[in-house]
């Protein structure tokens, strides 16, 4: 059986404060590696912070913020090897980047257009899973089966600090430890679901001692710092890989900004505690990291903005060149074999639209 | 040809999809050891292994969260739900994911799953152990819905479902498992989906059932000096309009038989489309005999819930003196 670690308390920590906390290092990471993580954090946070403005502006819909939670998903699919399968909730809309999926089509998703659907299979990303938690036996299936197949390909789900709460996320967290299915449930724990508090959605001292429960390890790393969590996913994904399970990672952070753009949390958040938060977000804390190594200089963090940006901006470009979608798309995809009742509806309707 | 009862249909296509395709395998609470509770997968742990038939946590939603999963690392996984009423938690991922995810894919990704269970009362089992959840099923986008009434249509349904590249869901009638026997072909046997079953002619009144109500129409049609005919409708999504809408228009008389509650059953989606479809050739109202709008009840009074002959002869005879 696998072997039950106690959560560990203290986050784990990789980056220092530049003050009393020193800097370590992950072996194993190059100089290019480190950089090509910071690519990787200002893609993202581009991708967030001008989808707010493309929602200000009318150009998408409602959509879920993830400002300060880059390092969480770029340091641990940075872990993870091309084939294997990342299930994304909403919070982790736009991580196919990380995987080469064209941005324009995160945004066609959040423009609700069909033109947002895409090929799991092209990036070994799922779909984006808008129910909470309900995913997770989608992963826990997914590495079940490559382990059936023979195949050495890991899953990873991300979920938040609520999903804990839902059947969903315990039954496949159950399921991919009895089947030790090579999976990493990641947490990221943002303290709040919308405006649930922490300690108003578990009585659990961490949510990383659930993992006692399903007999895997669980750990806590501190989801601000990019490498620390790389390093944590690459330990389990070195488990999942031995065959030894799934193992939870609780990674921490402090949900800085508005659950989503529908959300107002100055109804329940203390906007001090906010802005003591955002002091320490995590691409500030990794770009200062860089710089104390003088791997960063001003004019390459702002080249790699830049280039950030201007995918943004051929993104939104292409997202916005998309046609209206044809009424005959509500019928094409439900089905292999549409029924034959889906003709004589798009036909009339058709007739009725005059389109 | 061979003579089994419904149950043991069920097992003979196991035993031959599992031989013939690598990739289907099958999995739910005591299907391998124990060969399932009614013992429909009796015999593939042993002959296909505990990977091809796998004995699940309890955990219904989980079942079929991960065989979303596996369907996307190529398996065709059968789902068992070991009863009908105990089916409920896996509604979350079927109306969240499983009818949506070949949609939210543009259609790149195909889930070839099958999810089957045991419905319908008359069993004299505990409470819960008993209900017609069909209409739960039927109205989620995305899922096809069959309920065999027949050995051979057991067998033939449930390969068409395991072969069909969309989900779709089997409820098998319990009642009949081991008290119904019949002719059901060797090898393989498919019955395609979306086709009704014209069960016998008449020219009086036709009566319109699926499962366990198929066998009650017939013993309705022989207590009937009437001319009786009976239509099974097999799968009820995809719905085979032509012949619901033939066998109404041949008598004009149509009574549904459906044992799960009144409102908004299967039934009325029948009795909606005879009435936009149908109205030149009916000679008389559309009548439903079904199930009360109640929970369904323990056993020592389920024959007061449950259609029975003596309901179905009421109702023909009113709709044949309309």
């Amino acid at each position: 059986m696998a072997q039950v670690l106690p959560a560990e308390r203290d986050l784990r920590r990789v980056i220092g404060d530049g003050e009393a906390v020193p800097d370590g290092e992950v072996e194993g990471l190059s100089e290019d590696d480190l950089l090509e993580l910071h690519r990787w954090l200002v893609r993202l946070r581009a991708y967030d912070e001008r989808s707010l403005v493309y929602h200000r502006q009318g150009r998408i819909g409602t959509y879920a913020i993830f400002w300060n939670h880059e390092a969480m998903q770029a340091g641990s699919v940075y872990a993870l090897d091309r084939e294997d399968w990342i299930f994304p909730s909403y919070r982790e809309s736009a991580i196919g980047l990380l995987r080469g999926m064209p941005v324009s089509t995160v945004l066609s998703w959040w423009r609700g257009h069909p033109a947002g659907w895409w090929n799991p299979l092209d990036f070994n990303v799922a779909s984006i899973c808008v129910p909470i938690g309900t995913h997770v036996p989608h992963a826990a299936g997914l590495a079940w089966g490559k382990k059936l197949r023979g195949e050495s390909t890991c899953a990873i789900a991300y979920f938040g600090d609520g999903a804990t709460s839902e059947g969903s996320f315990h039954e496949g967290a159950n399921f991919a430890a009895v089947m030790r299915a090579p999976v990493v449930l990641f947490c990221n724990n943002n303290q709040w679901a919308i405006s649930t508090p922490l300690e108003a959605q578990t009585a659990a001292e961490t949510l990383a001692d659930k993992a006692v429960g399903y007999g895997i390890p669980g750990v806590r790393v501190d989801g601000a710092d990019v490498l620390a969590v790389y390093e944590a996913t690459r330990e389990a994904v070195a488990r999942a890989r031995a065959g030894e399970g799934p193992t939870f990672i609780e990674a921490v952070t402090y949900r800085s900004a508005p659950h989503a753009t529908a959300d107002d949390p100055s109804a329940y958040i203390d906007p001090a505690r906010v802005e003591e938060e955002k002091e320490r977000e995590c691409l500030g804390r990794y770009e200062a990291y860089l710089r104390r190594l003088g791997l960063l200089s001003d004019e390459a963090a702002e080249a790699v903005r830049a280039e950030a940006l201007e995918r943004m901006r051929e993104g939104i470009a292409a997202a916005e060149a998309e046609p209206p979608p044809d009424p005959s798309l509500l019928f094409s995809h439900a089905y292999a074999e549409p029924p034959a009742s889906f003709e004589s509806d798009l036909a009339e309707l058709r007739r009725v639209l005059g389109a | 040809m061979h003579e089994l009862t419904l149950v043991e249909a069920i097992n003979d296509a196991f035993h031959v999809e599992l031989d013939r395709d690598p990739d289907v395998m099958v999995m739910g609470e005591d299907v391998g050891r124990a060969g399932g509770v009614f013992r429909a997968t009796a015999g593939l742990r042993d002959r296909f292994g505990p990977e091809r038939c796998v004995d699940t946590p309890l955990a219904e939603a989980g079942i079929l969260g991960s065989a979303v999963g596996l369907c996307m690392a190529g398996w065709r996984p059968v789902c068992e739900m070991q009863y009908d009423a105990f089916s409920y938690p896996c509604l979350d991922q079927l109306i969240t994911h499983v009818g949506r995810y070949r949609w939210r894919t543009g259609g790149k990704m195909a889930f070839p799953l099958v999810v089957r269970m045991p419905y319908g009362g008359g069993v004299r089992a505990p409470e819960l152990h008993d209900d017609s959840p069909e209409a739960y099923y039927v109205h989620t986008p995305g899922v096809k819905v069959a309920i065999p009434s027949t050995p051979a249509d057991a067998k033939g349904l449930l390969t068409a479902a395991i072969r069909d590249p969309d989900p779709v869901v089997v409820l098998e009638p319990k009642l009949h498992y081991r008290t119904m026997r019949g002719e059901v072909p060797e090898g393989e046997h498919v019955v395609p989906l979306g086709e009704a079953r014209v069960v016998r002619e008449g020219h009086d009144v036709t009566l319109v059932a699926y499962g366990a109500m198929v066998p009650l129409a017939e013993a309705a049609a022989d207590a009937l000096e009437a001319s009786v005919e009976i239509l099974d409708i097999r799968t009820l999504k995809p719905l085979d309009e032509d012949a619901l809408l033939a066998a109404a228009a041949k008598t004009g008389r149509v009574v549904i038989i459906q044992e799960a509650p009144r409102t908004a059953g299967y039934g009325a989606e029948l009795a909606a489309i005879l009435a936009e479809k149908a109205m030149l050739d009916l000679r008389a109202p559309v009548v439903r005999v079904t199930g009360y709008d109640v929970p369904y009840p323990y056993w020592q009074i389920e024959d007061a819930y449950m259609p029975s002959v003596e309901r179905v002869v009421d109702a023909v005879q009113k709709v044949l003196e309309f």
